[in-house]
């Protein structure tokens, strides 16, 4: 019944869309039934209300007089970039108003001198890098989605990527902020001076999921190309002699600049979809990457090389050139599409393991699928213990979602028993804000909510997530629902 | 799973800072001036020292807050590896007490700032009750990062007891160079060096890494061998942008492609109005009673 009569738009808050059109105009302010049904949803598989209106800003004095709107109404809202988030962190709960960022998509200015760039939040990732190579100069963190979120979302998530093993994640990367606070008021978080008076705000903002406020201006730090480049894929018979490699390489005094695993299944998927000539026989490939001047970029593959053969590597390839090395990363990156060949759908998880209890982890990651009858890929972030266990599975099947979502949290509680966190760059978002008591005491997640209340008393800004209810439990309404279909 | 024993240091700790009166956390008062002197009758509390937990092939090393940098430096240094907080004074400075005030090294051109060494921390709030935050991973968004809030926040939010922090490999080679050459225009020429400094005539190089690379990108400089950094000037601390350097005169030494310039005389710090109200107001929600640190203020000098 509800439903329907939203459908026919009924019950739509006039008021409110008629203040957010004179906030912005007439035709940036949507309400038909097909939006706010894409709006309600990101790349997860959470499932939360449909938002009341969704808007389009197209300047920062718009997101700021959306918000005092929403302000006026007592309406919460939800900032939004391309919706490639996958713990539902864009995902509205309460009706809210959902701000898409997207339109706010212009590099605004790039100072080679200084490396810095000030960008608006819907600037594709790529894109900025794309924007700056002609200067020699990039933007290190990578995400696999890289070529289509936003900065944005990065910000909100404190985003990684395959790079972030050197380089730091999206946090490293942000000098200042721009921001509408959730009361609708403008401030600068952070700075382009090195040590900015008072609490660091901006590192604060950086990882909040939208919580805090919006970001309407990002300044980040861009680096130089570096001179030498070196790719190397190495392949195991067994996946903990490539786990061992990890450990050994980093032990060995060598922060690679990237260091990614697959597993068999990965390298099945993504070689019959890329043709990059992995081993398809291999139980793991382990992709390696350094970067930096050319001495320390040739004792690095040297050191490499020993380490995985003293672990067993079956062979070493040393990409000879751009294509070559473009044609192995093209694998990685487009490892989650190529899981369409095993299942229609999937879940995608984010856990952080110290990377010496890695191998052990990852048994237990195929135990627990093997019991649930799934499939599982291994496609991950090996040097910083970021694991992403994939589920794939077939959304038709009967009662596979509850064996999906069981797996799902049996993983993340075993990789929090290795001494693993929750995420590693995904966020809490639903997904997880009802498992952030086992990480967190009660005293801890006050705190943490102590810091957002200052930002934002009254809860408008992306409410109910991350932190969950101070009575833990006793929701009114389930809050993670897992849909009778995916949308990946 | 669920937590979590407290070490007796950090029990002790949060009984030591108590519940009412006000306190002031002690390190090595290598900086002690910075943001005000304590109020008078504030409470000293220290906090104990030690390495707790370090695993090479994790590159993480978990110690109390009082471990002071030296101590922290061989605990890691054996393992051929360092955590880049190279601070003045590291028999005195404290892990806790740099962290506290938040002033990066003079490598942070190639390392970074010292709040992105930082994985956990655990600190003991005003009403004196353990908090955790962050944990032992390099990557973590699970929840709000209070990490990065007590960096820098001079105590004035909690007092620090235990910190996790991310180790990196000792640099094979590390050599200082110095002459006459533009820093700024060296900036833009060498890959990556670890430090340049600048008085206004005299520009010192810190480079690091494989040896011929070193030497390579030393000759590429023009600067000849020196001794390692000049002495920085005590007495102020400015933080501008780093194109904003060029134009500086009179007696300092600055870090260029970073922008901190060390004085003989403290500056004003600034920031906006709005910003500083939330400042305010995230000291007055983590400390109402104003117990932590009185007379100290993080937006200060």
């Amino acid at each position: 019944m509800k439903r329907a009569a939203k459908a026919a738009g009924v019950g739509l808050p006039s008021a409110l869309i008629a203040d957010l059109r004179a906030a912005t105009s007439p035709d940036r302010v949507r309400v038909d039934p097909l939006e706010r049904a894409i709006y309600g949803r990101d790349a997860s598989l959470c499932v939360g209300d449909e938002p009341a209106v969704v808007v389009f800003p197209v300047t920062p004095e718009e997101v700021a007089e959306v918000v005092r709107a929403c302000n006026r109404h007592g309406r919460p809202f939800v900032a939004r970039g391309s919706g490639t988030g996958l713990a539902g962190n864009a995902v509205p709960l309460g009706e809210p108003v959902v701000i898409v960022t997207t339109k706010l998509n212009k590099v605004l200015s790039v100072d080679a001198g200084e490396r810095v760039a000030w960008v608006q939040p819907g600037v594709l990732n790529l894109d900025l890098s794309r924007h700056t190579a002609a200067l020699g100069l990039h933007y290190a963190p990578d995400p696999s989605s890289q070529q289509v979120c936003t900065i944005g979302g990065n910000v909100a998530t404190n985003s990684g990527g395959p790079h972030c093993l050197a380089y730091g994640v999206t946090n490293a990367h942000v000098l200042a902020l721009k921001v509408v606070l959730p009361d609708g008021s403008l401030a600068q978080l952070g700075g382009l001076d090195p040590e900015p008076a008072g609490y660091d705000l901006r590192g604060v903002f950086v990882g909040s999921e939208g919580m805090l406020g919006i970001a309407t201006e990002i300044a980040v730090r861009l680096m130089p190309d570096p001179p030498e480049v070196a790719t190397l894929l190495l392949d195991f018979m067994d996946v903990s002699a490539g786990a061992s490699t990890v450990s050994d390489v980093i032990a060995g005094g060598l922060v690679p600049a990237a260091m990614e695993m697959m597993d068999a299944n990965a390298v099945k998927v993504v070689e019959a979809f890329v043709h990059a000539g992995y081993p398809t026989d291999a139980a793991a490939v382990l992709l390696v990457e350094c970067e930096g001047l050319p001495a320390g970029v040739k004792a690095s593959v040297d050191l490499i090389t020993e380490t995985g053969q003293r672990n067993g590597a079956r062979t070493v390839r040393l990409a000879a050139d751009d294509v070559e090395r473009d044609l192995l990363w093209k694998g990685r990156k487009a490892a989650f599409g190529a899981v369409a060949r095993l299942a229609p759908d999937y879940y995608l998880h984010d856990t952080v393991v110290p990377r010496t209890r890695l191998v052990e982890v990852l048994e237990k990651v195929y135990e627990i699928s093997a019991r649930h009858n799934l499939t599982v890929v291994n496609v991950f972030h090996a040097g910083d213990g970021n694991l992403h266990p994939l589920l794939a599975f077939d959304s038709r099947t009967e009662g596979v979602m509850d064996s999906v979502h069981a797996a799902g949290e049996e993983i993340v509680l075993a990789s929090l028993a290795a001494g693993g966190v929750l995420s590693g760059e995904h966020g809490i978002g639903i997904e997880k804000r009802d498992l952030m008591g086992h990480l967190f005491s009660q005293a801890d997640l006050a705190a943490q909510d102590r810091l957002r209340a200052c930002f934002d008393p009254d809860g408008l800004a992306n409410p109910s997530k991350v932190l969950p209810s101070p009575s833990g439990c006793g929701d009114l309404r389930p809050q993670v629902k897992v849909p009778a279909g995916a949308w990946v | 799973m669920l937590p979590r024993e407290f070490s007796r240091d950090l029990l002790g700790l949060a009984e030591e800072v108590g519940t009412e009166d006000p306190v002031t956390p002690l390190g090595g008062s290598t900086q002690w001036e910075v943001g005000g002197l304590p109020g008078p009758g504030a409470r000293e509390v220290r906090v104990a020292s030690g390495i707790l937990e370090y695993e090479p092939a994790e590159m993480t090393v978990r110690c109390l807050a009082g471990t002071t940098l030296a101590e922290l430096a061989d605990g890691v240094g054996e393992a051929g590896q360092m955590v880049p907080l190279d601070l003045p004074q590291p028999q005195k400075a404290t892990v806790g007490g740099v962290l506290a005030v938040g002033r990066s090294g003079i490598r942070r051109l190639h390392y970074g700032p010292i709040r992105d060494h930082v994985l956990g921390v655990t600190f003991v709030d005003a009403a004196g009750e353990l908090i955790r935050s962050g944990g032992p991973t390099v990557k973590n968004v699970s929840g709000f990062d209070l990490c990065r809030l007590m960096v820098g926040s001079l105590g004035t939010l909690g007092v620090i007891g235990e910190v996790i922090l991310r180790c990196m490999p000792l640099p094979s080679l590390s050599a200082w160079y110095c002459g006459s050459a533009d820093p700024f225009e060296l900036r833009s020429r060498l890959f990556s060096p670890s430090s340049i400094l600048w008085d206004g005539s005299t520009t010192w190089l810190c480079l690091e890494g494989h040896p011929a690379d070193v030497e390579a990108q030393a000759r590429l400089s023009g600067l000849r061998p020196c001794e390692g950094p000049p002495p920085l000037p005590q007495g102020g601390r400015a933080s501008l942008r780093p194109s904003d350097l060029k134009t500086l005169t009179g007696e300092f030494v600055a870090e260029v492609g970073v922008g901190v310039v060390h004085l003989s005389e403290a500056v004003p710090r600034l920031t906006d109005e709005r910003t500083l109200a939330l400042q305010k107001q995230i000291k007055q929600s983590f400390d109402p009673a104003g117990r932590l640190n009185p007379g100290r203020t993080a937006w200060l000098p």
